[in-house]
């Protein structure tokens, strides 16, 4: 092991020294994160840049309810963000100079239209150029119209019952009755990672595979320069040669991606979620592609063959993976095919944690153990092939 | 002491049998030659002995410990310099002996012996990459001497440097042999086998075909030393006080001319001139003709050591 470690050491001075290495680990990732950011975060919809001007016209219960549970929830949860606007007038102006994604306008006489039974309406003023955030602003609007609805139903049964109940405990009895409505409950958007943390954990995973190749084509490099016949000739285990092989990798892949997980949280936003259930996911994903960068490396004659192969592998994993575009959702055999990449159980496990506890990155961390197990297991018997003997 | 003692080595590549039945022995302080030309079989000799190859049949034994590709405690006696320079351009001379130093465990001290010993202390933090092919060569030597290994193994350590490269390897490898370092050197230039060589062992087509001292080998081809003189003055005379030196065992006279045959010509050749020039004969040109190595290996083979 301390062997393992000597020759790891020596890799990672050498490739610390390697513009190729901070490149392909650090300065792609991250560019191409933040560009994706910049070109498809406004269209695609990023929740965590939805901002939200309400005017409260009403100054009622129900209004109250709408921007106290309502829209506080979600923007406790982190998805959005929520300013008061004094008027329409000022809210409307914050869309058009896109300070605010949509603005809710909660118009005077909602809480008496509730009370009276009569239908009642949030208006939702949205910016074009950002149809999602307008579009989740009508959804939060809508499901809260929706058990107003219910409510007012409600209300007027027992009106008609003839109970006596004042107008005052019936608006407390509605806001009671209306769930904690909020991003955070809804399934479909806590599973699902801000498009901040998606691109920039998407561009870190798909430039892991590369970074951790450095390592591990190291192997074919030391036949390259000779070095090989002199770490054989070393009194030296041949598997600490090739653990410090692995262990070269692992430790640019932990770096790398420490380091772009720091950057991407501090230049740009994204939110990866609590550091227990990230480590695991780093872990995990760092050892399933030093595993198949390794496979890679140990079937190639060359480390120049090794790099093709491996750029090649790397990309058909990511895409499979949906470090570019979520596959899961696209179904059918891709859907299948892409539980056999690392990518999409790293992606997947950090939706899981955004939506969960530590625990829930469990069966991510375990699919990628599993690929890491198998892969690593069929390097090491390549290799013994490929070191002469 | 028999530091290395090699019996039986083979070893096949596909159809190709590289070395066939190679045995022979290195004692402390000896520098054996391994000579022979491209593809004799050296390297991959040299392979079995640093436990860098597994052999077919055979054993090699270094200080009495058996050598395998796994044999740890082996591998530390043994000191190795490849053939192909084996450096990582991209660390500093110093780095590329600190990382080996550490893989052997000699301590760091030795790190800055050996940058002397080669001649690199001055430019040790300079990258591997921006050294002259020369100083690679030096660095490739250091690296094998860092452990202070019982049993050397350069395998062509001189390939292709400039000569003061070459010279600075070639003393260096005759003081390590001084201080008792058993030493394996393979080359394809007859001179530095010459030069350096306690003892040669001629390898062609994987099969050790002579072994012996320079002289041996030489005598056993019936080859001997000549030494051919100029004279102003009396030649027959000359001739006759030539005869009687021990050394000398013929003597032919042509003109002016006279042509010895002698036991050692390097050793021969000043009893010779000190002995006419008392008797008043004045040498115009002396020259010294020494049956080499070429021409044992091309006795034995047919062919020339170098294509
Ligand atoms: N790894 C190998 N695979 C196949 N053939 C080899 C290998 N190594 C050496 N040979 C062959 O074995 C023979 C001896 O090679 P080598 O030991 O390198 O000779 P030398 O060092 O004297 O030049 C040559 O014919 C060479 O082509
Ligand atoms: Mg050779």
């Amino acid at each position: 092991m301390r062997h393992a470690l000597l020759i790891a050491a020596r890799d990672l001075r050498e490739r610390a020294r390697d513009r190729t290495a901070y490149v392909l680990a650090l300065v792609l990732p991250l560019g191409l994160a933040g560009i994706f950011t910049l070109i498809l975060g406004n269209v695609g919809g990023d929740s965590q840049l939805f901002r939200y001007a309400v005017v409260d016209s009403d100054r009622g219960a129900v209004a109250r309810t709408f921007t106290e549970e309502v829209l506080r929830g979600a923007a406790s949860s982190g998805a959005i963000e929520i300013r008061a606007a004094a008027s329409e007038q000022e809210a409307r102006s914050w869309v058009d100079k896109g300070e605010a994604t949509a603005a809710f306008l909660l118009p005077v006489g909602l809480t008496e239209d509730v009370l009276a039974g009569r239908a009642a309406r949030i208006e939702v003023v949205g910016d074009v150029d950002a149809p999602t955030g307008t579009q989740v602003a009508r959804s939060l609007a809508q499901s809260y119209t929706d058990r107003l609805t219910a409510v007012r139903q409600a209300v007027a049964a027992t009106v008609h019952s003839g109970l006596t109940t004042s107008p005052a405990e019936l608006a407390a009895e509605a806001a009671a009755a209306l769930p904690r409505v909020s991003v955070a409950e809804d399934t479909t958007l806590s599973r699902q990672l801000d498009a901040k943390t998606q691109y920039a954990a998407g561009m870190a995973v798909f430039f892991l595979f590369f970074a951790v190749q450095l390592g591990v084509t190291g192997l074919l490099e030391e036949r390259r320069l000779g070095t090989m016949a002199r770490l054989l000739a070393a009194p030296v285990r041949r598997s600490s040669i090739l653990l410090g092989k692995l262990l070269t990798s692992v430790a640019i892949g932990v770096l790398s991606m420490t380091v772009l997980i720091v950057a991407s949280s501090l230049l740009m936003g994204a939110r990866w979620g609590s550091p227990a259930g990230v480590a695991l996911l780093v872990l995990s994903g760092v050892l399933a592609a030093t595993g198949a960068m390794a496979v890679v490396a140990a079937l190639a004659k060359t480390a120049e063959q090794a790099g093709g192969w491996q750029a090649v592998t790397a990309i058909v994993l990511g895409s499979l993976g949906g470090a570019f575009f979520p596959v899961s959702q696209a179904g059918g055999l891709l859907e299948k095919l892409s539980l056999l990449a690392p990518h999409r159980w790293f992606l997947r496990g950090l939706a899981d944690l955004a939506g969960g506890d530590v625990a829930a990155v469990l069966p991510s961390v375990a699919a990628m153990t599993a690929f890491a197990a198998v892969t690593c297991t069929a390097a090491l018997l390549l290799f013994r092939k490929v070191v002469p003997s | 002491m028999t530091v290395l003692s090699c019996s039986g080595l083979r070893r096949r590549f596909g159809d190709v049998l590289a070395v066939d039945d190679v045995s022979f022995t290195i004692t402390e302080g000896e520098t054996y030659g391994l000579l022979g030309p491209n593809g004799a079989g050296k390297t991959t000799t040299i392979s079995m002995i640093t436990g860098v190859l597994s052999p077919d049949a055979g054993e090699v034994l270094v200080a009495g410990e058996p050598m395998s590709i796994h044999a740890i405690a082996a591998k530390r006696l043994v000191g190795y310099v490849p053939q192909e320079l084996a450096l990582y351009p991209d660390l500093t001379g110093r780095e590329n002996l600190r990382f080996f130093a550490s893989l052997y465990g000699a301590p760091k001290s030795r790190v800055d012996h050996v940058l002397d010993v080669v001649g690199l202390a001055d430019r040790a933090g300079d990258l591997a990459r921006e050294y002259s092919g020369g100083m690679k060569r030096r660095l490739n030597v250091a690296i094998g001497l860092l452990h202070e290994p019982r049993l050397l193994v350069l395998d062509e350590p001189t390939a292709g440097v400039d000569p003061q490269s070459r010279n600075q390897i070639m003393d260096n490898v005759r003081a390590l042999a001084a201080d008792g370092m058993a030493i394996l050197y393979t080359t394809h230039y007859m001179e530095e086998a010459e030069r350096l060589c306690d003892r040669v062992g001629v390898i062609d087509s994987g099969r050790l075909i002579a072994e012996g001292t320079r002289r041996e080998l030489v005598e056993r081809l019936g080859e001997r030393d000549r030494i051919s003189l100029l004279l102003d003055g009396d030649v027959t005379h000359a001739a006759a006080v030539l005869g009687s030196i021990r050394n000398v065992h013929g003597v032919a006279a042509h003109g002016q001319g006279l042509e010895l045959v002698v036991d050692d010509a390097r050793e021969t050749l000043p009893q010779v001139l000190s002995a006419i020039s008392a008797d008043g004969v004045v040498v115009r040109s002396a020259e010294v003709t020494e049956p080499n190595l070429e021409t044992v290996f091309l006795h034995l083979t047919g062919k020339a050591l170098r294509e």
